[in-house]
């Protein structure tokens, strides 16, 4: 027998639902601690996808090594660059990989490294420009054999 | 004693975007590994590299230790000058 309360809950419902969905970037599926790790850098302002390529293998093996490579699309002249670009990941016991300060100097917004990974997760990638503003892109990667789990002798 | 690898373009044309990419041997002990007793295996990585250009910061990265062992960094810069790069990884235990 449906309650006198039901619609109302299911009100209630969809219009968190309907709040969340507003959020104008995919922040729902995130750990706390990813996401906390992300509003450090951000500090509140809004994240927009694009601009960003994250190449990343979306196999991966041995995920002590994993390539990982963030191009921003910038122009880098003074007025218009990338000021930092930033690795977040999900499932390792840190959020943060890494923070790479670039500058008009650099030529070109690109940065390429070698990360560990603990389990087969998405990674995301956010990008500064000069002008304030953040892009990101993300990456999804299986990892079968993970980093971290193996004794140290 | 820790070495590093360099690979930059001996020479550029004034103006070149040229690509550094530098390889440092080290441990990068992430801190959160265990031994068989149970200890945990403190952390031992390095935090800091910057990549200075004639003096100028061109490059600077925070490290984590989501990064791999004997941590590899590839970027660009461009090349405005002559003169020398100059690296430098900073870390735990007093690495430098």
């Amino acid at each position: 027998m449906p309650e006198p309360h039901a619609t109302r809950r299911q009100f209630l419902v969809v219009a968190s639902a309907a709040a969340l969905l507003a959020v104008p970037w995919p922040t729902l599926a995130m750990p706390d601690a990813m996401k906390a790790a992300i509003r450090d850098v951000v500090k509140g302002a809004v994240v927009r996808v694009g601009k960003v390529k994250f190449d990343v293998p979306p196999l991966v093996e041995n995920g002590n090594t994993v390539p990982v490579t963030v191009s921003v699309t910038s122009p880098m002249t003074d007025a218009d660059h990338v000021v930092s670009i930033h690795i977040f990941n999900e499932k390792n016991p840190q959020p943060n990989v890494g923070n790479f300060y670039v500058g008009p100097r650099a030529g070109r917004g690109q940065v390429a490294t070698r990360i560990r990974l603990a389990d087969t997760q998405t990674l995301t990638a956010i990008a500064k420009l000069s002008d304030g503003s953040f892009w990101s892109a993300t990456a999804d990667v299986v990892v079968t054999l993970a980093a971290c789990t193996e004794e140290a002798s | 004693m820790a070495s590093a690898l360099i690979n930059v373009p001996a020479t550029a044309k004034h103006g070149d975007i040229v690509e550094i990419k530098t390889l440092m041997s080290h441990i990068m002990e992430t801190g959160f590994r265990h031994t068989e007793t149970g200890a945990v295996v403190p952390r031992n990585i390095i935090t800091d590299f910057s990549c200075r250009y004639n003096g100028v910061e061109v490059f600077r990265a925070e490290l984590f230790p989501a990064f791999s062992a004997n941590p590899f960094l590839a970027f660009f810069t461009v090349a405005t000058e002559s003169g020398t790069l100059e690296f430098r990884w900073a870390g735990d235990n007093g690495f430098s």
